[in-house]
């Protein structure tokens, strides 16, 4: 387990790493919050799909976000940030982000939602963010690292699944994962899965019958795109520079490094902003990487407290 | 939490002086963003069954090793002492484990593998082959106390059994304690929560320090002073190891040290840090007085507590406020660059 290269840190695929012999392609999600309309389809899809309860409806008061977090009933969650505008964008020449709702003005794409299409209004102050966040299905997990019971598994497709059967809600998982996206089910009372950790499958019963995840199939503007991670990533760069060429230098991509801190993510991102500004951690690092080293302090404390025992009893007169 | 929320979405927060904190914090305040002041990691859901279990797992672990030094040194009563102590400290940490998992009746399912990447299943398969031994030691103690006459029924064989083995059971328990003691450690650290995670190199020893400090406080409450000498060495060994071991670990937690020092953690490490120096000081002079043994015993344990309680507290607000996952990340960038393999990153995740 730790003898293995890379095997807690670093680039592998992590399927054939697992031991799958002859698995398919890794799959994933690339998730291009720039063409996201905020219409939370992809939340209800999921919902419906696999039967996540709801916990009736909460006004957050966060702008159009009344879901708040990922969790154990929000699989999927739409971030809406209203964000005063940035004084360079405002000089930046229209942008044609390939919506078919561009105005005529110029305005952004992102700005469709709030602006009422009303020609001729005076230019926002300010642009909305909208990005519908997933568990990322890491390459390192360290929720599946760090399960005791095997509940948590990777799947042939390179995915992170929770077996409901299994899993006997021990909590572990939850404070491991550096996106702050699996949780144990509290509630509602009487739905199924109460106190066991639940999070996205990435669909895993429709991938074996070659189906499209819920949230992918039913996004409207192709914001949330499904498939074979390798070739994502190469669209996901094409994107970019598009998006690059064209002025739009906020663009950038998240979680499709495999060299980052945890190996790259099987969902991963093109954002317009830092990611801490859509509730990302800017720079997430797998926390089993210091496993090794925390195992050898633990047993270097642990041999000293022996030796400290043996010490009290050698030193002491009776 | 100290931000405004008077712009929409993304809020720029500056983690600025507060309290007694800011004063030893070592990190300048930095801005930072976050979702509307959200969380970006998620604390645990664990309860203080956790915390609970992290002291009574460290007195088992300590008494065990008393136990079986005093049974090898011919102290009875400390032995005594030590393999009582240690079941009732196991039987109260496994109920509290059991417990605390969202699915009680589901808690075999841990002992379906074993899985080196996880401290909780090397956490269990520790208890599992310490746990029967620390029992049978304890049963053996037990009989001992049956009156000579009783021992001669039905139940002769099971007597003569534990007489036999109850010994080299202690001596097994006692080698397999400090990993019982140690291993809290890594399961707290192996984690996102920023606080517990950047603590990882030292917390062993604050665990196992506090671990020696409060099994030497029940050896010196249940042992007369006599035979108590050992427990008094081993609990001042532990005190020290565990004030000056903190210290050091809270210098080299940078940021995520803060939430050790505020609110209702800060008050747990504060009552710590001062039971366990009046406790050290009281063991000192305990040689020569039970009542002081008996005092400072108790107060080495509650301090011990409160370490526990502490740390587990930190590291829960720590998981709660976004500014101790943003800001030490952005200083990791600002420093290093964002991580990128092969090279791996100084700090937590």
């Amino acid at each position: 387990m730790f003898g293995k290269r890379n095997s807690l840190y670093g680039p592998v695929d992590p399927a054939p790493e697992t031991g799958y012999v002859d698995a398919p392609a890794r799959k994933g999600f690339f998730t291009d919050t720039s063409i996201c309309i905020g219409c939370k389809a992809c939340e209800v899809a999921c919902k419906e799909w696999n039967d996540v309860p709801g916990e009736g409806f909460d006004q957050l008061g966060l702008s159009y976000d009344n879901t708040g977090s990922l969790n154990a009933n929000s699989w999927r969650h739409v971030a809406f940030i209203e964000q005063p505008r940035k004084a360079a964008e405002e000089k930046a020449p229209p942008v044609e982000l390939g919506m078919p709702a561009l105005r005529p003005d110029g305005v952004g794409a992102t700005d469709v939602g709030g602006a009422g299409g009303s020609d001729g209004a005076e230019a926002m102050d300010f642009r909305w963010l909208m990005s519908s966040d997933v568990c990322k299905h890491c390459t390192h997990a360290a929720c599946l690292d760090v399960c005791p019971t095997g509940s948590l598994f990777r799947t042939e497709f390179g995915t992170v699944v929770v077996q409901d059967d299994i899993c006997n809600g021990c909590g572990y998982c939850v404070p491991a994962c550096p996106f702050g996206v699996i949780e144990r089910r509290k509630g509602p009372q009487g739905s199924k899965n109460v106190g066991i950790a639940q999070k996205c499958t990435l669909c895993y019963d429709r991938l074996t019958v070659g189906e499209t995840p819920s949230c992918a199939k039913a996004c409207p503007t192709e914001s949330i795109q499904f498939g074979d991670v390798e070739e994502l990533r190469e669209r996901a760069q094409r994107r970019v520079e598009d998006l690059h060429g064209r002025g739009v230098m906020d663009a950038r991509l998240y979680g499709n490094d495999p060299d980052d801190g945890v190996g790259g993510t099987g969902a991963f991102f093109l954002l317009l902003d830092e990611p801490e500004v859509y509730g990302f951690p800017p720079d997430p690092v797998v926390t089993t990487a210091d496993l090794p080293r925390m195992f050898n302090r633990a047993t270097t404390a642990g041999v000293a407290l022996l030796a400290g025992a043996v010490a009290a009893f050698v030193g002491s007169r009776r | 939490m100290s931000s405004d929320r008077t712009g929409q979405g993304s809020i720029h927060d500056r983690p600025g002086p507060r309290g007694r904190g800011a004063e030893r914090s070592m990190v300048p305040p930095a801005e930072f963003t976050s979702y509307y002041g959200h969380n970006v990691v998620k604390p645990s859901p664990w309860e203080h069954d956790i915390p609970a279990y992290l002291f009574a797992g460290g007195v088992a672990a300590g008494s065990s090793l008393l136990a079986a030094g005093a049974s090898l040194t011919g102290r009875p009563a400390l032995r005594r002492t030590g393999r009582l102590g240690a079941l009732v400290a196991f039987s109260f940490s496994m109920v509290a484990l059991v417990h605390d998992l969202g699915r009680p009746m589901r808690f075999l399912h841990m002992l379906r593998t074993v899985k080196l990447t996880s401290p909780m299943s090397v956490g269990t398969w520790i208890l599992s082959v310490y746990g029967p031994f620390a029992a049978l030691a304890a049963l053996a103690e037990v009989a001992g106390l049956v009156p000579a006459g009783a021992t001669q029924g039905r139940l002769r064989w099971a007597f003569r059994l534990l007489d036999r083995f109850g010994g080299p059971a202690g001596v097994v328990a006692g080698v397999t304690a400090p990993s019982v003691a140690a291993y809290t450690a890594v399961l707290l650290s192996d984690t996102a929560t920023p606080s517990w995670h950047s603590a990882y190199r030292e917390l062993p020893f604050v665990f196992c320090g506090s671990a020696a400090a409060a099994s030497g406080g029940l050896g010196m409450i249940g042992a007369p002073v006599t035979q108590a000498g050992p427990a008094r060495r081993f609990a001042l060994g532990g005190a020290l190891v565990e004030l000056v071991m903190e210290r050091r670990m809270e210098r080299s937690m940078g940021l995520t040290a803060e939430p050790l020092h505020d609110g209702h953690a800060g008050r747990l490490m504060k009552a710590a840090q001062s039971l366990t120096v009046l406790g050290g000081v009281g063991t000192l002079l305990a040689g020569r007085s039970r009542s002081v043994a008996v005092v400072s015993g108790v107060a080495l344990m509650a301090g011990s507590a409160c370490t526990r309680f502490g740390i587990f507290e930190a590291g829960q607000r720590s998981a709660k406020d976004p500014k101790y996952t943003v800001v030490p990340q952005r200083e990791r960038i600002a420093r290093e660059g964002p991580t990128r393999y092969p090279d791996h990153p100084v700090g937590g995740p």
